[in-house]
């Protein structure tokens, strides 16, 4: 099966000596936070600007000034650092985005941090984008190379987080802090769940393709024939020494995508005679449709590789029997 | 094979209610704050969290389930950015800053901050210096946007009407003057800092250029006889503003002498542990331009009589000497870091009361 492409990780120990992965946010989700979050300064920029103009049109010509220049200094200087402070390290932009601000070191994330990550910003987002918009006309008296020589400069630092695995922009470095995405997983029903049903499982509705294929086997149980015949598929040990942790969860996935209704029969099939011709299944005569039988295989195996687990043996991968044993 | 319920199982069952309380609690912290939650729930955020911590343990030892895994491992960390991941409420932080945290800032970087002031003093005896020399070079040292018709070539009542004017504003725009004066030097401030985080070289040249032009222009009014009145008109929001400035430097300097030196540390711990402190001093600073640009917006402005401005001077710069030699040296820190249940208990008494 195909693995997807590795998603960079970074472990904050927490005070009780935990280790907590968390994934660091993409360049592009970057993008598209700060996208959002300059969208919202010049908008918020130029509604102030229009109400001061007003203003000033009014008559009151000090007073309208005044707070443009101060509304839009605390725009483009406080916004960041309001919001991060506030919000738990979450700007607009990051919230839409699914991302949020953390110290590197697992504490919390203190106002100086953001104070610090957020300053930077001047050096690294606004200077850039003053240069390529203003270009010339910032330093008229510059030489052509110097100007090009300082843009250059300065888009090592718009670049910076390119260049390290956990994304770290200046003010990362500056703060010690990290950006990640917002943790966010859902509990699904235990697969191998087989005696009466969880407390929770009311909460937690089966999703409507279990019907159809497979009963849940919290419910299973009451329902005859499916669960008579799941019962009698039994293995011996040889048939669950082969597969290891990496293809037990693989078929979890499999599993949990079936309940979905989210994979084609097919696939499952396929699957399925993979596994019987790898450990030698015999049906004995029986029919056992695929899905029970793939069910009933995880719940074994997981037992088995479990078992083993809490005798210290963790078996990641399948051995092939005919060659190592 | 019998009947077989697994201990993963049976573990999930047994856990599983309290994990689904706390991502409750959890939703509702994340949506809507901790302010949403009633005191009883925030005293129980702490406990339901250390369980889940547990569990999560437990889990890696013993369940093969993985989206078990990623669930409790995502709900542990979710739980662990509301309890470790938020500080105390805004309005008391930014008391107790500039009551303790700032002037304790500065003392900690009294070194950069000496160094700082040092270039910039440097900076002006040699702009003094080479203009006092050579009244030619005024026009190398000081931009000629900047200098606005006062350079060697205007005559001495020019320079003088220079030093009282603001009269071409009418009062209504002096508020404006002074906000126009406050962003502007902020921004510089605050890029003072940032540039320090490429090594401190251009803040060395940044602040030693500021007093080379200051210097040069002292120069040239002390040539006409008119030194101790541009002293007059340039101290009283000087103090403050180069203060100010000088302490942006220190911030910029700090950043760049972490990656220079990081001593015992990594480069990157040491830049991470001291531009949180440096940060400190540039918000410090930047709300001591506001002061400075206020003082120059419309007390300068306003206030002609060279006596006034010397004593504004003096008292500012006595105000300051103060501030950062012994203000905030009495009381302890209050606890701020890793006291979750202090934090939590802060924010259950205020959404109690």
């Amino acid at each position: 099966m195909r693995v997807g492409r590795v998603v960079p990780e970074f472990l904050v120990t927490t005070p009780e000596g935990v280790p907590l992965p968390f994934t660091v946010a993409s360049a592009g989700d970057r993008m598209l936070a700060i996208a959002l979050d300059l969208l919202a300064i010049v908008l918020g920029s130029i509604a102030t600007w229009v109400v001061c103009l007003a203003a000033m049109i009014g008559g009151a010509r000090g007073l309208g000034l005044t707070l443009g220049l101060l509304t839009t200094f605390a725009l483009r200087n406080a916004y960041f650092i309001v919001c991060e402070a506030r919000w738990g390290g979450r700007t607009i932009g990051k919230r839409v985005a699914g991302l949020r601000v953390i110290a590197r070191d697992g504490g919390p994330l203190t106002a100086e941090a953001v104070l610090a990550r957020n300053l930077t910003r001047e050096l690294e987002v606004f200077l850039p984008l003053a240069v390529l918009l203003l270009g010339r006309s910032l330093a008229p008296s510059l030489p052509g190379w110097a100007l090009l020589l300082a843009t250059l400069w300065l888009f090592v630092f718009a670049l910076l987080p390119l260049a390290s695995r956990e994304r770290l922009r200046c003010g990362d470095l500056v703060a010690g802090t990290l950006v990640v995405r917002s943790p966010a997983a859902v509990l699904l029903p235990d697969l191998a769940a087989a005696a009466g049903p969880l407390p929770d499982l009311a909460a937690a509705p089966w999703p409507a393709s279990f019907a159809g294929s497979w009963k849940a086997p919290g419910a299973a149980r009451a329902a005859g024939p499916a669960a008579a015949q799941e019962e009698e598929i039994a293995f011996t040990r040889e048939q669950l020494d082969i597969y290891g942790i990496h293809e037990l969860q693989v078929l979890e996935e499999l599993l949990r995508q079936e309940s979905a209704g989210a994979i084609s029969y097919d696939v499952i099939e396929e699957v399925s005679a993979k596994i019987k011709a790898k450990i030698g299944w015999a049906a004995g005569g029986r029919q056992v449709p695929t899905v029970p039988f793939l069910r009933a295989f995880y719940r074994a195996q997981r037992a088995r590789l479990e078992q083993k687990l809490l005798f210290g043996e963790r078996q990641e991968r399948k051995r092939d029997p005919g060659r190592r044993g | 094979m019998p009947e077989v319920t697994l201990k993963s199982a049976r573990f999930r069952a047994e856990r599983e209610a309290s994990w689904r309380e706390l991502e409750r609690l959890v939703g509702a912290f994340e949506a809507r704050g901790p302010r949403s939650l009633s005191a009883a729930e925030l005293n129980r955020l702490p406990a339901l969290y250390r369980g889940v911590v547990s569990s999560l343990s437990v889990a890696r030892a013993i369940s093969l389930d993985k989206n078990l895994l990623a669930y409790l491992t995502a709900l542990a960390g979710r739980a662990y950015l509301c309890v470790y991941g938020s500080k105390r409420r805004a309005g008391e932080a930014i008391a107790d800053f500039f009551r303790r945290g700032f002037p304790r800032a500065v003392r900690r970087h009294a070194a950069p901050v000496a160094v700082a002031m040092g270039l910039m003093l440097l900076g002006m005896a040699t702009g003094y210096r080479l203009t006092v020399a050579d009244p030619e070079r005024y026009y190398d040292l000081v931009d000629s946007r900047l200098a606005a018709g006062r350079d060697p070539a205007a005559s001495t009542a020019e320079l003088r009407a220079a030093l009282y004017g603001g009269q071409d504003f009418g009062n209504d725009l002096l508020g404006a003057f002074s906000a126009f004066l406050a962003t502007h030097n902020a921004q510089i401030g605050i890029l003072c800092f940032a540039l320090g985080a490429a090594a401190g070289a251009p803040v060395v040249y940044l602040l030693f250029e500021n007093g080379l032009m200051l210097g040069a222009m002292g120069a040239l009014y002390g040539s006409r006889g008119l030194g101790a009145e541009f002293w007059a008109w340039a101290l009283p929001h000087g103090v403050t503003e180069l203060t100010a400035v000088a302490l942006c430097g220190a911030a910029g300097l700090s950043l760049g002498g972490a990656l220079l030196f990081p001593g015992r540390h990594t480069r990157l711990q040491a830049l991470a542990s001291r531009g949180r402190e440096a940060a400190l001093l540039v918000a410090g600073a930047v709300a001591m331009l506001f002061v400075a640009a206020v003082i120059e917006g419309v007390f300068r402005q306003r206030v002609h009589d060279p006596a006034w401005r010397w004593l504004v001077a003096a008292a500012s710069l006595g105000l300051w000497i103060w501030y950062f030699l012994f203000a905030g040296r009495a009381a302890a820190w209050p606890e701020s870091a890793a006291a979750p249940a202090a934090a939590l208990g802060s924010w259950a008494a205020g959404a109690g009361g």
